[in-house]
């Protein structure tokens, strides 16, 4: 096949994965923009086997290397729980950022095989390119096997602070600037390596301090780094379809990080500071005295049963309880009863974005009954009762009130405008952010202590009687 | 005299047909020298970054249109599609003369495709998710 040929292919596989996120502009269009990936993933990779015309060895090493991938890949995507979403989309971030690597290290040792010279005589510019890609695409690997084990608690969710973190990397990255002058002065193999340890610990240090509740934020931003090292890599193959996936794939995930850090009003670079937002932190004990309201399954059953507006507010908790199956049971059973019911989801709710949508949709709850933030906040003060369920930090009312709260100006849901705001939550502890909801305390607010599957299966019980 | 008149006539238009050639062949440099600047020997680098540029805000357009339901979905076939790095990984196991240049690349291969196929079907599998209110 001539290069031109070949060139042209993975332009139609470039745009293919243009329309695969086109698609994704509605749910009904969405199915089909995942096939135009897949072929467009299928072009490219047959386009490169024709180009590159492997011997019948090689082509056997390819055909097993895509079938234990393959394999492993389509089990993981086959068992994976709905609820592991955050940690399976970490996982394979690592995956891409590792495979740069390595494609950048064959590169290294064989760039006759990729045009870009021979040992030792490597052009300057792909030198460049590659170091670029190898560099991102370790920080890429490191950074999401912390965010992975964060996710899977397997790892505290809590920030680590290590001791002058901030001169350390910037030392590092410095340090990394003079190793791809060294490369493309020496092209040497140790240099390379350099490049790769440098960067794989540069990796490790950039998340690590990052706490459980900017993971959304994290996760997205290494999307972001996936794309950017393919991108990179693309420039050294001189291969279109890669430099239109990574530019693709890049400007999607620094626009997702742009919509968390939004969500939670916080700077790009106060996340990437990191340190805020670790596990549950003691409540501020400012001495008032304050009474709560608590409730049972039963008055909570009461309440939404004779409600003619219920709106339900799932956060982190309901992904953590797997409530969810239980709470469509809950709203299946108010609408038999003539009860409207809609669903509102923060930007932020979950740890990665678009996660409670997900989970809801497993649990079979209509698309068309979820709404955004900014389309229901105006429909609280209309509503009888707002469920908050394993949601806190965003519906509390300080941050729209309260200037001196460290969450005030963060966007919440206004489940305080609801005439009774049902809240359910295992205690009176605050949330991730570590600061206290005002909301428990007001008039109209009913804590319901329990776990959030539980406490929902009981109030769906309550209601048959 | 008259003899001397023709010549000296002829040797005018000689000379003009000289600087018209001259001109011409000029032209001819200014040409060459358009074409070199222009279309020439354009540096494949910068085609390559026009692509990427024009990319970049071809991603900034289409990524704002999804619908934040979709926000995960996104992030699962973005990821299955930056899995094209599998060509480098093919070109590595496929024409590479150094074993260790092929086993990295074979390492690569396995990666990406854990990716591609474990990033598409499980992008499909939410996708089936999503339904319509029943009317």
């Amino acid at each position: 096949m001539s290069i031109n040929v070949a060139s042209f292919l993975y332009l139609v596989s470039g745009v293919l994965f243009i329309m695969a996120l086109r698609g994704l502009s509605h749910p009904t269009t969405s199915r089909q923009g995942n096939i135009y990936g897949m072929i467009g993933m299928a072009i490219a990779i047959v386009t490169t086997l024709a180009l590159a015309r492997p011997s019948l060895g090689g082509f056997g090493l390819i055909v097993l290397g895509l079938a234990i991938g393959g394999g492993i890949g389509a089990v993981t995507a086959r068992r994976i729980a709905m609820t592991s979403m955050p940690q399976l989309v970490a996982a394979f971030h690592s995956l891409v950022g590792l495979a740069a690597v390595m494609v950048a290290a064959a590169a290294m040792y064989a760039p006759e095989s990729f045009g870009i010279g021979t040992v030792g005589d490597i052009h300057g510019q792909a030198l460049v390119e590659m170091s670029l890609g190898v560099a991102i695409g370790a920080i890429t690997f490191t950074g999401s096997v912390i965010a992975y084990l964060k996710l899977d608690g397997r790892m505290s969710g809590k920030p680590i602070l290590l001791p002058a973190r901030h001169a350390v990397n910037i030392a590092l990255a410095a340090a990394l600037v003079l190793l791809i002058i060294l490369l493309v002065t020496t092209q040497s193999y140790a240099v390379f390596w350099l490049i790769v340890i440098a960067s794989l610990a540069l990796g490790v240090l950039l998340i690590v301090p990052i706490g459980g509740a900017d993971m959304p934020v994290v996760v997205s931003m290494l999307n972001s780094y996936s794309g950017w090292a393919a991108a990179a890599l693309g420039f050294t193959l001189g291969n279109l379809a890669l430099i239109i996936t990574g530019a693709l794939v890049g400007s999607s995930g620094a626009i997702l990080s742009y919509i968390m850090c939004k969500g939670m009003n916080r700077s790009f670079i106060s996340v990437i500071l990191g340190g805020f937002g670790g596990e549950t932190a003691a409540a501020a004990d400012d001495g008032i005295e304050r009474n709560v309201k608590l409730g049972s399954a039963d008055d909570a059953a009461y309440l939404m049963a004779n409600a003619s507006k219920v709106i339900i507010v799932p956060g982190y908790g309901m992904a953590v309880a797997q409530a969810q199956h239980a709470l469509r049971e809950l709203a299946d059973k108010l609408k038999a009863n003539g009860v409207e019911v809609k669903y509102a989801i923060h930007p932020v709710a979950g740890r990665m974005p678009g996660h409670m949508n997900v989970l809801l949709a497993e649990a079979n709850v209509p698309y068309d009954e979820v709404f955004e933030l900014e389309d229901i906040n105006s429909e609280f003060a209309q509503a009888d009762v707002a469920y908050v369920i394993g949601a806190n930090d965003v519906t509390n009312p300080s941050a729209r009130d309260d200037k001196s709260s460290p969450i005030y100006g963060m966007p919440i849901l206004d489940v305080d405008k609801a005439r009774t705001c049902l809240f359910v939550k295992r205690s009176l502890g605050s949330g991730y952010a570590g600061i206290d909801n005002t909301l428990f305390y007001k008039d109209g607010t009913m804590m319901l202590l329990g776990d959030a599957k539980k406490m929902t299966e009981d109030i769906v019980k309550a209601m048959d009687h | 005299m008259e003899n001397t008149a023709v010549q000296d006539a002829l040797d005018r238009v000689d000379a003009a047909i000289t600087n018209l050639h001259l001109a011409l062949a000029h032209n001819d440099n200014v040409a060459q020298a358009v074409h070199a600047a222009s279309g020439g020997v354009i540096d494949p680098f910068v085609f390559r970054l026009a692509i990427f540029v024009l990319a970049i805000f071809v991603g900034y357009y289409v990524v704002w249109s999804v619908t934040p339901a979709l926000h995960t979905p996104l992030m699962a076939v973005t990821n299955a599609i930056s899995s094209v790095i599998v060509v480098g990984a093919l070109l590595a196991v496929g024409i590479s003369a150094s074993g260790l240049a092929t086993g990295f690349g074979f390492i690569a291969l396995i990666l990406a495709s854990v990716n591609i196929f474990g990033g598409f079907l499980v992008t499909q599998r939410m996708l089936a998710m999503y339904k319509k209110k029943e009317r």
